[in-house]
């Protein structure tokens, strides 16, 4: 068993429940016209202050259209149908973004909260140098940053994702993938935000790389203090990032657990699925199934439980009944596991082994 | 020009056409036929009351010499009369019938606009796509080329070479006007194509031995429609424009009617001065209609071809009665419709308020996430 990176203590008393992200029931549809497709129904979500939170999922579930939708960033067709996005600062001052002004929701941005986007490294300009392009950012937001003081904070951002601050002066061609990728980190923590949404900040790199800027972005929460919603398809990744993972299917989510324990020990049968499409990389084999069939159309989706054709598991009130977001059949030992399924509306012994696993005393 | 919009290729933004968010709508699935989306350009307002500005006047031109009620030439006793019941737009010094000529005259407009903008755009696709693929001495030949075109003043050219040709017809005008006219969508078309050529769908079409007429026709073509398009009416309005000019000034033969020559009879005679405005108004304002007319057409092509303005473009009726703008990085937000589980309570203890009111023993995860009210029988 791969026994997942342990977590720094002061990780671990930062994890207050203390919220800076709620997303509460929100809702999201793509399509003008009279018949758009519903991608998002009344999802729900908290961050807390300090957390790596993993969004996992396939291709296609709704991952980045949950973060984007939460941030208002959703291209058309998209159209933000309900819900609430609670944002709290350090301040303690509640905001919800999606009733903020534009002019407010521009100045929160990157301030508040900040984006790596999916293949980041390609945002960058070509024709102009990185300092340039950080410093931008910089004043951007501070209209009063002298130059000698937002060159300074570029390259304090630089050296914090461990580039030299002489490649100030180098052009993006001149800087391999990763150190792009590491510029686009440095330019969404310029204005120490609150908040840092990846969204598959790594899946163009090799896994060295990646391990570096994963091992990068933890150090920096540590030091900095933010909390970051960590988007990807590779769960392997999430166990050693992320403090806690939402596993998400067909635009909903379905478990959301400590990143250990949905490990060691999956409750729904997707993530079970998941988790055994990758190998583990110690302890003993164990053969890789992967999850057969493909995620339900979203425009058509089927009656009761969105998982139940692809589901081993699958019992007749899973074609009538959409299962809803609760505590499992193990809460007593669990109470902070919530899982979607209707498995665990019964008792624990009547669950299948693999979905039951009980945690070593 | 409407050209550079069709190239924002949104690569960080999560697609709303990726797997998985199919938006293939309900109804089609029942059988019934996706609604017109061949003819999606013709639901767009702009391209509508575009296309129906011109095509009254390219009726105009087809019908306008058998329903104009008098000859043209014909000279009558009343000179300089106002728009009556018997001459609806009044008559010139020698008593001609405006109307008549602004009728007769449409399909002169209209044939010289059109032939001028075809074999200029054929011209620029030629010289335009050609120097831009093949690159090399081609390249630099035809670039030079496009280049003397683009600085030689198109308008006194057109004078002299029209002046020169004794009683030069619509035809020869149309061919004067697109010589001169061709270079800038070539110069367009040539930086677009070279842009195309080096992305990688080109290189997996060269890699995969498909011939140069292939690439260029069915690979690199399509995406210069906008361009060639908006080239296309762009060029019209020029032609439209120039030989209304010198018909205007005198330049080709004044007994061909056009509204040009109308104006040149109307000039030539004082009308401004004598107060008979119904002898150039009307003709100035079909000028300004057609040019208001392609520039609307102009906008349409522009939403239909970029597919993410066209669901735009399509819907801007139902996004204006929902009050929603479309924009990149302002997602919409519309509560209008409710979902049946917005508002509902929430089932299970674990809201996100009683977290603080709780205090979780160090070390053990902290609570996650609220739980989501979700409608259970959901179609």
């Amino acid at each position: 068993m791969t026994t997942p990176v342990p977590k720094t203590a002061t990780a671990q008393a930062r994890r207050a429940a203390d919220p800076i992200l709620e997303i509460k029931n929100l809702s999201v549809d793509y399509g003008f016209g009279d018949d758009p497709t519903h991608v998002l129904q009344d999802v729900s979500l908290t961050l807390n202050r300090g957390e790596v939170l993993g969004l996992a999922g396939e291709s296609g579930c709704g991952k980045s259209t949950l973060a984007y939708g939460a941030t208002r960033l959703l291209p058309p067709p998209g159209v933000i149908r309900g819900g609430e996005v609670i944002f709290t600062g350090r301040d303690g001052i509640k905001t919800d973004i999606l009733g903020l002004s534009d002019s407010d929701l521009r100045s929160a941005r990157w301030r508040d909260f900040a984006i790596v986007f999916q293949g980041a490294m390609n945002s960058l300009n070509p024709v102009h140098r990185v300092g340039t392009q950080l410093m931008d950012a910089i004043k951007a937001h501070d209209k009063k940053a002298s130059k000698k003081d937002s060159r300074d904070r570029a390259a304090h951002v630089l050296e914090l994702v461990g580039i030299n601050a002489d490649r100030l002066q180098a052009y993006p061609h001149q800087l391999s993938g990763g150190m792009r990728q590491r510029v686009m980190i440095a330019m969404a923590l310029a204005l120490e935000p609150e908040l840092l949404i990846m969204d598959e900040p790594t899946t163009a790199l090799d896994v060295v790389m990646q391990r570096q800027i994963l091992e990068e972005i933890t150090d920096l929460r540590d030091r900095l203090g933010f909390s970051v919603i960590f988007i990807t398809h590779d769960v392997s990744l999430l166990v050693e990032v992320a403090d806690r993972i939402a596993i998400m299917y067909a635009g909903e989510i379905v478990e959301a657990a400590d990143a250990k324990d949905a490990y060691l020990r999956p409750r729904h049968p997707y993530t079970d699925g998941l988790l055994n499409s990758f190998p583990p990389l110690r302890g003993p084999r164990r053969e890789l199934v992967g999850i057969p069939g493909s995620p339900p159309d979203m425009a058509q989706l089927p009656e009761g439980c969105r998982f139940a054709d692809r589901c081993p598991f699958v019992m007749d009130i899973c074609r009538v009944e959409d299962p809803v977001l609760a505590h499992t059949a193990l809460k007593a030992s669990e109470p902070d596991r919530l899982v979607a399924c209707h498995l665990h509306d019964g008792k624990a012994s009547d669950m299948p082994a693999t979905l039951a696993k009980v945690a070593n005393p | 020009m409407t050209v550079e919009t069709n190239h924002l290729e949104p690569q960080e933004l999560p697609r709303p056409d990726a797997p998985g968010v199919k938006r293939k709508g309900k109804r089609s699935a029942v059988g019934k036929p996706q609604a017109g989306t061949k003819f999606v350009f013709l639901r767009n307002a702009k391209a509508i009351t575009g296309m129906a500005i011109l095509g009254f006047f390219v009726l105009i031109a087809i019908i306008g010499p058998w329903i104009a009620p008098y000859d043209p030439d014909a000279f009558s006793d009343q000179l300089v009369q106002p728009p009556s019941w018997e001459h609806w737009l009044g008559t010139t010094h020698l008593g001609q019938d405006v109307m008549s000529q602004l009728l007769v005259g449409t399909r002169y407009v209209m044939v010289v606009g059109f032939t001028a903008g075809i074999i200029a755009t054929i011209l620029a696709i030629l010289v335009g796509v050609t120097a831009g693929y093949l690159g090399g001495w081609s390249d630099e030949g035809l670039s030079l080329l496009s280049n003397i075109f683009l600085v030689l003043p198109a308008l006194p050219l057109i004078i002299i070479i029209a002046g020169q040709l004794d009683n030069a017809g619509m035809f020869i005008i149309a061919a004067v006007i697109s010589l001169t006219a061709w270079a800038w969508g070539a110069r367009v078309l040539r930086a677009q194509t070279m842009s195309h050529r080096k992305r990688d769908y080109v290189e997996a079409s060269r890699a995969n031995g498909e011939s140069t007429w292939r690439i260029v026709l069915a690979e690199i073509l399509p995406n210069l429609t906008a361009i060639i398009a908006s080239s296309f009416v762009a060029t019209v309005t020029f032609a439209i424009l120039t030989q209304v000019t010198l018909a205007f000034i005198g330049v080709t033969s004044p007994t061909d009617w056009n509204w040009g020559t109308v104006l040149y009879w109307a000039q030539g005679n004082q009308a401004l001065a004598r107060g008979a405005w119904w002898w150039f108004i009307p003709a100035g304002l079909c000028i300004a209609a057609v040019g208001v007319a392609l520039a609307l057409i102009n906008f349409g092509i522009d939403e239909f071809v970029n597919p993410r303005l066209r669901s735009t473009g399509k819907y801007a009726r139902v996004l204006r009665k929902r009050g929603i703008t479309a924009r990149v990085g302002f997602t919409p937000i519309d509560r209008g419709m409710t979902h049946g589980g917005v508002g509902a309570s929430e089932p299970g203890g674990a809201s996100p308020s009683s977290g603080p009111l709780t205090p979780e023993p160090p070390g053990d995860t902290v609570d996650v996430t609220s739980v989501p009210t979700k409608v259970t029988a959901k179609k």
